[in-house]
């Protein structure tokens, strides 16, 4: 566990509130493209954020058209636009290919240097089956299975191959080692694996994995885990909750809903003007100095916090512009360096290959 | 018989890069070659290329690393990048140049592969493509949720199905669908999407897609099977014509001839698809060194390991023990099939057949192994000064065999550098060649129309949306 408070931030859409496009700085006709997502990934690296989610489903949430576009792509555009911060894309194990997957966040990885997450999703997604055409598990406990094998799975696919598998031997002409390289063999309820994985191993070796906290049992937390999400309406069970989840042998990491006082409106004004909404996470509303005190007091009761904008274009200003410049001066919080792979950002150790350990025991 | 192509003295000469083939083309033991999976690799081959104002930058794909008599192929270039999260990324350091993602229409699900390829051409801003693949078999579907599901001759019935299904999701919001103002009722309007529902023999698809319009309305569609299937395919659905036919004009004229048939047939203008053949370059000051260096490069493609591997593969044997230096083995090839289902890079016809056709050129040309593997070599290649090629590029493509060329380097990531350095110019003194973008999309750099579904009239089960 770190003496810091590592800080992430969820970067899609125009933010948290469903209304926030109203104050956004520009239209929703122009959110879309290249140039918004230069701004969000240029914005989220400079405010010195350890991480930002990429929250994305491959249908709209209900039956009103949503404008989103796949996540693991928006987070390899901006992955190199920027060179310390992390980026954690949100995928439904149900809606993919587990092999597919596997060669994107490796890939993500690649072209990343080191800084690939994934952002393990399961929302309902009703629909999902009929937008696939095939089956989905639909009951809890499938669901939940989907999840674990899916990860599983995938880890097992980025040790496919060695860190030193390529090995260019001039003499014998060999381009690899073959026998670094091996068959996964999964078998799971809803699909099979042959592998090898078609992407070398990532520089990470695997890159981190962040999953909410409800998707695994917790004994189902280690080896799958990385970082556990915490998002809970009362922030003092949410601490508490963050507790549980460390002695798992994950990093915990907090979800924060943050609507700042801003030069032009207090955060009640911002949020009178927004309109009610319901959240299932804690929030924090109010002026800088008081979030700077909460995130310094959360400082060793959790690893981490996942700050979630109200409004991207209000909010992210005053917390790149304020608040992390006053935690980095108290040594609370500090922006990633360069040249960094996120584990090491974040305190997680480099994980051994499974096949290595397979082969040694 | 078809029509003769009608030559065109204007025409421009369009060029991509193909980055890279899992095959022994790329020369990875030599001194300058380096990573094949670093970032920087990636960076350096599409900053040279749109320096040389290339129209596209082409990454392949391949779902199951290769195989030779069942263990993995390890000879050759192994392990790629996913091809969209690949090009994402170098979207975000490139302006012009157009991104092409090779994608299997067979193992992928429709919905999630249109959202993807999609989003790859909002964020270029209208510069993605999408080069169709099919497989059928089993041992590639062994990595995927449905297995081996796919018949044989169902290949391009299901690819069919999946393009016209990605077509009908780009189409699906309508160009006002985003609102303009910060009072607007919605962000977006309720009747700017319509909900994609699609039928088919091998897919099912029933999806309100996420995605908005891009600037070029839909990704450019490539495609490169050779057989008849693939070529009445690729007449009935794509732009672009990923062919092996460019090294022989008569080859080249020919095989033009054949797909402005099928696309008249298949009820398209006669040029509405492009033809770029994948060939290799080898440029020297003279004709003469120009020749040399070829002979050194196949030398250094064909080494004494992978002489023995694709004679093992003619012959259907591991013949992985021989002296690629010495004499042919006496054991016949085996009588089975070619299996082609193992990322082979050939294979079709009678093996036992193949195998005498080699003994016998060996034997009358007292050719050792690997001298002879290197004889068989398919010569694709364009070789000579860069004035020598530039010409020879410009007649076929003014002849009307071809629209341009898609360039393999031998040499990662260097291996573009003299095409862009002396080649390029040349194309340019010639009146061939752009000197600089005049279109931001990759469908303006092709000069391509609209996409099929986006005309008047289109085909009978096309519906233009109001």
């Amino acid at each position: 566990m770190t003496d810091h408070l590592s800080l992430a931030v969820e970067i899609d859409g125009s933010g948290r509130h469903p209304e926030s496009w109203r104050r956004s700085s520009r239209t929703p006709a122009e959110s879309v493209g290249p140039r918004r997502w230069t701004r969000a990934a240029r914005g989220a690296e400079n405010a010195g954020f350890a991480l930002a989610t990429v929250s994305d489903a491959p249908l709209p949430s209900g039956q009103v058209p949503q404008p989103r576009l796949d996540a693991v792509l928006r987070a390899s555009f901006a992955s190199n636009l920027t060179s310390r911060i992390g980026w954690a894309p949100q995928v439904h194990p149900r809606a993919v290919e587990p092999f597919h997957l596997a060669a994107q966040l490796a890939s993500l990885d690649h072209a990343s240097r080191g800084r690939a997450a994934w952002l393990v999703g399961d929302d309902d997604l009703p629909g999902l089956a009929a937008a696939l055409g095939r089956d989905v598990p639909t009951a809890p406990e499938a669901r939940r299975r989907e999840v674990v094998q899916v990860i599983d799975a995938v880890r097992r696919l980025w040790d496919s191959w060695d860190d030193d598998a390529v090995v260019k031997d001039v003499a014998t002409g060999r381009y690899i080692d073959a026998d670094r390289v091996r068959y996964t063999d999964v078998e799971a309820d809803t699909f099979t694996i042959r592998g090898a994985l078609i992407t070398p191993r990532p520089p990470q070796g695997q890159p981190v994995v962040l999953v909410p906290d409800g998707l695994l049992r917790d004994e189902e937390v280690p080896g799958r885990a990385d970082v556990v999400l915490v998002g809970h309406p009362d922030l003092g069970a949410g601490v508490a909750r963050a507790a549980d989840v460390r002695r798992l042998g994950a990093l915990a990491f907090l979800d924060l809903r943050v609507t700042l006082d801003t030069p032009g409106a207090t955060s009640a004004e911002r949020l009178l003007a927004l309109g009610a909404d319901h959240d299932d996470v804690a929030s924090y509303d109010g002026d800088v100095a008081g979030l700077v005190a909460l995130l310094t007091s959360l400082r060793g009761e959790v690893d981490g916090v996942r700050l979630l904008p109200t409004v991207l274009d209000e909010d992210l200003p005053v917390l790149a512009g304020h608040v992390l410049p006053a935690l980095s001066l108290a040594r609370v919080a500090h922006p990633p360096r360069p040249a960094t792979h996120l584990r090491t950002t974040l305190g997680l150790p480099r994980p051994a290959n499974r096949f290595d350990q397979e082969v040694a025991s | 018989m078809t029509a003769p192509v009608p030559p065109r003295p204007d025409a421009q000469v369009h060029l991509g890069v193909f980055f890279q083939g899992v095959n022994h083309h790329t020369v990875w033991s030599d001194a300058e070659s380096g990573s094949q999976i670093d970032p920087l690799s990636f960076e350096r081959v599409v900053r040279t290329a749109e320096r040389g104002l290339f129209d596209a930058f082409f990454l392949g794909e391949g779902l199951r690393l290769r195989e030779t008599h069942g263990r993995l192929h390890d000879l050759d270039v192994v392990g790629r990048p996913d091809a969209l999260t690949e090009l994402a990324s170098l979207a975000a350091i490139t302006s012009r140049i157009g991104l092409v993602a090779t994608q299997n229409a067979t193992y992928n699900d429709p919905a999630d592969l249109a959202r993807r390829l999609a989003t790859l051409d909002v964020l270029s801003g209208g510069r993605a493509a999408w080069n169709v693949v099919t497989t059928d078999n089993a041992w590639t579907g062994a990595n995927f949720r449905r297995g081996g599901y796919l018949d044989h001759t169902d290949r391009y019935v299901r690819a069919e199905e999946v393009v016209r299904t990605a077509q009908a999701i780009w189409d699906s919001w309508s160009d006002d669908a985003l609102a303009t103002s910060h009072d607007a009722p919605h962000a977006v309007a309720p009747d700017g999407v319509r909900r994609v529902v699609r039928e088919g023999a091998t897919l099912a698809v029933d999806v309100l897609p996420t995605v908005p319009r891009s600037p070029q309305q839909h990704p450019v569609l490539f495609q490169a099977g050779d057989s008849p299937d693939g070529r009445t395919f690729a007449a009935r659905n794509v732009d672009v014509i990923f062919s092996a036919h460019g090294s022989d004009l008569d080859d080249a004229l020919a095989f033009a001839a054949d797909v402005r048939a099928r696309t008249v047939a298949a009820g398209r203008p006669a040029d509405d698809v492009k033809i770029l053949p994948g060939i290799s370059i080898v440029l020297a000051d003279t004709d003469a060194e120009a020749e040399e260096k070829r002979r050194w490069l196949t030398r250094a493609q064909v080494t004494g390991a992978t002489a023995l591997s694709l004679l093992g593969h003619v012959w259907g044997r591991d013949l992985s023990h021989l002296d690629p230096d010495g004499p042919l083995p006496p054991v016949d090839a085996a009588d089975s099939a070619f299996d082609g289902s193992r990322g082979a890079a050939f294979g079709r016809g009678d093996r036992r057949a193949l195998a005498q056709q080699w003994r016998d050129r060996a034997e009358a040309e007292g050719l050792t192994i690997r001298e002879l593997v290197i004889a068989q070599e398919r010569r694709s290649a364009f070789v000579g000064s860069p004035a020598t090629v530039a010409d020879r590029m410009v007649r076929f493509v003014r002849s009307g065999a071809v629209d341009g060329f898609n360039i393999s380097p031998w040499i990662v990531p260097d291996g573009l550098e003299d095409v862009v350095e002396l080649l390029v110019p040349e194309l340019q003194d010639r009146g061939a060649y752009r000197t600089a973008y005049t279109g931001t999309t990759l469908r303006e750099h092709l000069g391509l129309r609209a996409p099929l579904t986006r005309r008047a009239p289109a085909r009978p089960d096309a519906r233009v949306p109001a």
